[in-house]
């Protein structure tokens, strides 16, 4: 674990978008106050109870890859409102909202980085950015990163942070799971591994392709991981669902995840499993 | 065969059935009203091309989902000789809602899988309404996986309003099974061909669902959620699914425009629904045309082809 106390990158640049203001903040889970600077040291891992607050793209980034080694690539992706597609807002504000929002230009970041000095290709995704929602923009940056690891002979890690498919592009997002899953095989072919991170939420099409592929298959303690939500469940067996239903515990009990990493602990462990490959 | 009529189809419905009651009465022969039948006829011909050219996506997600649609085990009775049924994921269990086999299209072994629905209640039942749980995925994968150990094409005719949402479901991997698919069909080296015949809910059809080529009935939705479900998530109101249809271009022109169908497979006069032989006559004609360009290519070329067909689609700016 000495590496995080070595030298913490701050986190704070980022946090104030996802975090409320202010010098102290209430644990979702247990209710303790905490103080945000230590919990900053803690990478937003609750002391007391361990709950994991959500954490954007570039605090993943800071924690797992060593410290200017991340050559981002293709961060001038944006998504196009092709089906110009309105519901109560327009698609097209959304995306603008989006990026000013959040400061960047989609739900996913990739690039090279090293990881306890093994380099490898690095994807990230932003639940910020309208919901982490996959649409023909994450779906091409995650070919692109794909077709860089083999190219390169890198491993690959894809952090799962979506509510799944973009409604906004219709069928497109739907094939974006084809396409990603299309990829990925081609880097299994080509021996190369792929480690999948699922954290709070992994659902809908984001699980049913790239995050449900990994050769090894890893999530946060606590996350929300599954195909269908909550409400459509609810709505169609006509009770409530048993407690901790779609969480990391339950897919590690039945056998969909390799192992339930804490955030303190996940750049070690990632480490020690590239060793193997 | 008990009779469904939507609004839109019910002025045709009822000319029809006025020909028929004059067609009864002219039996010996009447002059007049055969002048009169073929004067109707006419009429009810222009109606229909009238109507039919003029339907809105959610009209056609109506016909997609209308009662009396063909379902894939109606079309394998009329396309498919010697089809022999195959059961079961090896792991848990037979889902009823994906049906898988094998068979003979014009005399060429193939495979053949398909969500299929129900049309009585205990059907639909027996069916779950042509939701797959898990098993049904990985069954399909199965019987992939046995196709390309024979070197036989796959033909899965695509018709769910989703994967299952319950309990079981997801206790077994729902996610994983059609990820896995995805994967596994992708790469799969005999050709694939793809048919949208009714719906194309999401995940829950794109589960059986690469291939080399994929068609779409012209009375068919395709899309990454259901109308229903997109309205009820993005304006609160499931009553918004027309809008939702409009908004998210579920039809069969709006997925070839996308660049995802390769064709269109024209239905009968007013729909696959009107006249089952036709509409699978039609069906078949466009399969047996597409594998015959696919059975020249090699396992790597179609493989090669296939990634990169998905690798072109999608939309952004850069
Ligand atoms: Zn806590």
């Amino acid at each position: 674990m000495a590496w995080f106390k070595r030298q913490i990158p701050s986190l704070k640049t980022q946090e104030k978008k996802e975090l409320p203001d202010g010098l102290w903040i209430k644990c979702e889970k247990c209710g303790e106050i905490i103080y945000k600077k230590e919990l900053d040291k803690n990478l937003y891992v609750c002391m007391k109870c361990d709950f994991h607050f959500r954490i954007r793209a570039q605090q993943y980034i800071n924690i797992l890859i060593d410290e200017d080694t991340f050559e981002e690539f293709n961060q001038n992706i944006q998504s196009e409102d092709s089906l110009k597609f309105k519901s109560t807002r327009r698609y097209s504000d959304q995306i603008k909202d989006a990026m000013k929002k959040t400061g960047t230009n989609s739900a996913i970041r990739t690039g090279f980085g090293n990881l306890n000095g093994q380099r490898l290709v690095m994807c990230v995704m932003d639940f910020a950015f309208i919901g982490g929602s996959m649409g023909s923009v994450v779906g091409e940056k995650i070919a692109r990163a794909t077709r860089h690891a083999i190219e390169q002979k890198l491993p690959l890690i894809i952090i799962s942070a979506s509510g799944g498919a973009r409604m906004q592009e219709g069928a497109l997002s739907l094939m974006q799971m084809a396409k990603t899953s299309a990829y990925l095989a081609k880097l299994s072919e080509a021996g190369l591994p792929f480690i999948s991170i699922c954290t709070f939420p992994t659902t809908g099409g984001v699980s049913a392709s790239y995050a449900m592929l990994g050769d090894i298959i890893i999530a946060e303690p606590g996350a929300l991981i599954g195909f269908a939500g909550e409400r459509v469940i609810k709505q169609t067996i006509g009770q409530d669902l048993p407690e901790g239903f779609q969480r990391s515990e339950f897919l590690l009990e039945h056998g969909f995840l390799d192992a339930i990493v804490s955030r303190l602990e996940m750049k070690e462990k990632l480490s020690k499993m590239l060793e193997f490959f | 065969m008990e009779t469904f009529v939507l609004d839109f189809e019910r002025p045709i419905v009822e000319l029809e059935r006025k020909i028929q009651e004059m067609k009864d009465l002219s039996i010996n022969g009447d002059m007049e009203l055969s002048d009169e039948i073929s004067r109707l006829k006419e009429k009810a011909r222009k109606l229909r091309v009238d109507i039919y050219s003029k339907l809105t996506r959610w009209e056609r997600v109506q016909l997609a989902k209308h009662p009396q649609r063909p379902h894939t085990l109606d079309y394998i009775k009329r396309i498919i000789t010697d089809f022999i049924e195959l059961h079961g994921d090896r792991a848990f269990g037979d889902d009823p809602a994906i049906v898988a086999g094998i068979g003979k299209l014009d005399g060429q072994p193939i495979t053949i899988i398909g969500h299929q629905k129900g049309r009585t209640t205990k059907e639909k039942l027996y069916r779950n309404f042509g939701m797959p749980h898990p098993e049904g995925y990985r069954k399909a994968m199965r019987i992939m996986r046995l196709a390309a150990k024979f070197h036989r094409p796959v033909i899965c005719l695509l018709d769910t309003p989703g994967a299952y949402p319950g309990l079981g479901a997801e206790e077994r991997g729902q996610a994983e099974a059609i990820a896995r698919n995805l994967l596994e069909m992708s790469i799969l080296p005999v050709p694939i061909i793809t048919i949208v015949i009714g719906e194309g809910a999401s995940g829950g059809a794109l589960g059986i669902g690469v291939g080399d080529r994929i068609l779409a009935m012209e009375n068919t939705w395709y899309s990454v959620i259901s109308p229903e479900g997109c309205a009820a998530i993005l304006w609160k109101d499931s009553a918004k699914a027309e809008q939702a249809a409009e908004a998210m271009r579920v039809s069969s022109r709006d997925l070839l425009e996308m660049g995802i169908a390769d064709r269109i497979i024209e239905e009968p006069p007013g729909g696959a629904h009107r006249n089952h032989d036709e509409a699978a006559n039609l069906l078949k004609q466009s399969i047996v045309s597409e594998l015959a360009i696919l059975n020249e290519k090699s396992p790597d070329t179609l493989v090669a082809e296939r990634i990169e067909k998905y690798g072109k689609i999608g939309v952004w700016i850069e």
